[in-house]
């Protein structure tokens, strides 16, 4: 094990700030874009329904 | 009247939107474990090094963050090239979901680059040739991701967007073999084929999980993003209208 505490893991030997400015907003993005990708989903899941809800679109043959 | 071209024609996007939603959830698991398991590896397991001291922990984001940034890129210049010689509509949208996702590696080995840049050469950036190629790939990314949006015809977008891909694509041997054509300060290759690794063992199994959690990762990312993208583009194909989750609304 390489840390004794919690505040010497956070301070990572001097090199804290560095460290966890790349972790933390490489963390955050790899959350945020899975759910933006899921949100478009949804949209693109309620513009079908949209579509499927007005008749006068359809175009059945 | 022969059905058989348009079945072909439909069923590439209807096997993929099935497909990609049976699997992205186990992805995401998957992405999430290995990633839990190379931040041990990492974090508790591998030692301090010597010189650089905890600050080279960074690599371990870093180098599977450029990795994907330069296979991401291949993926979707290969899918738009694919798209545009065959007019396969799956592989032109396969492209499009992939561009985001590799702009944002292609953002994230910058920016952890500059995080690991500064302790150890004293410096955010510099514009040497291995971190000048990444800059441009960023910018092909998002030239390709302006160029698809900005044209409203979505074949010729597609189209427009091959070309850009497929041309750019020159930048990612020449990041990859950066460190050895000209001098730079980057640090060369930290894996090859060909010699012995560099590294200590436990560093190395740390990276190689993180890089196995981010392959799972975009592919489950980009799974759900294509999905949308076939769902924006299809709705008016009867296949979309026969999907189970459309199925209870809004039929008579």
């Amino acid at each position: 094990m390489n840390w004794n505490s919690a505040s010497e893991f956070f301070a990572m030997g001097g090199y804290g700030l560095y460290v966890w400015g790349a972790y933390v907003p490489m963390a955050v993005w790899m959350l945020v874009e899975p759910w933006r990708a899921v949100q478009r989903l949804r949209r693109a899941r309620d513009g079908v329904r949209e579509r499927l809800a007005s008749p006068a679109d359809w175009d059945v043959a | 009247m022969n059905y058989a071209p348009r079945f072909f024609t439909f069923a590439a996007p209807l096997r993929f939107y099935r497909l990609a939603g049976a699997v992205s959830p186990w992805l995401y698991g998957v992405a999430a474990l290995f990633a839990l398991a190379g931040l041990y590896m990492g974090f508790m397991v591998a030692p301090v090094d010597a010189t650089q001291g905890n600050s080279y922990r960074i690599i371990f984001i870093h180098v599977p963050a450029a990795w994907m940034s330069m296979v991401i890129y291949l993926a979707m210049a290969g899918w738009a090239a694919v798209g545009w010689a065959l007019n396969a509509r799956m592989a032109s949208m396969l492209a499009r979901a992939l561009a985001p996702t590799g702009a944002a590696y292609t953002f994230l080995a910058l920016w952890t680059g500059a995080f690991w840049g500064k302790p150890t050469w004293g410096a955010w950036w510099v514009w040497d040739a291995r971190l000048t190629s990444e800059l441009i790939l960023l910018f092909l990314y998002l030239g390709f991701m302006a160029l698809v949006e900005a044209i409203d015809d979505t074949r010729r977008a597609d189209q427009a967007g091959a070309l850009l891909a497929v041309v750019g694509a020159v930048n990612v041997p020449v990041i990859y073999f950066s460190v050895r054509w000209w001098n730079t300060l980057h640090q060369g290759a930290s894996i090859s084929m060909t010699a012995a690794p560099k590294m200590a063992s436990t560093m190395l199994t740390a990276m190689l999980l993180m890089t196995i959690a981010c392959w799972a990762y975009a592919f489950a990312v980009v799974f759900v993003r294509a999905r949308a993208i076939v769902l924006e583009r299809e709705a008016e194909a009867e296949w979309v209208r026969a999907l189970p989750e459309f199925k209870e609304k809004g039929m008579p």
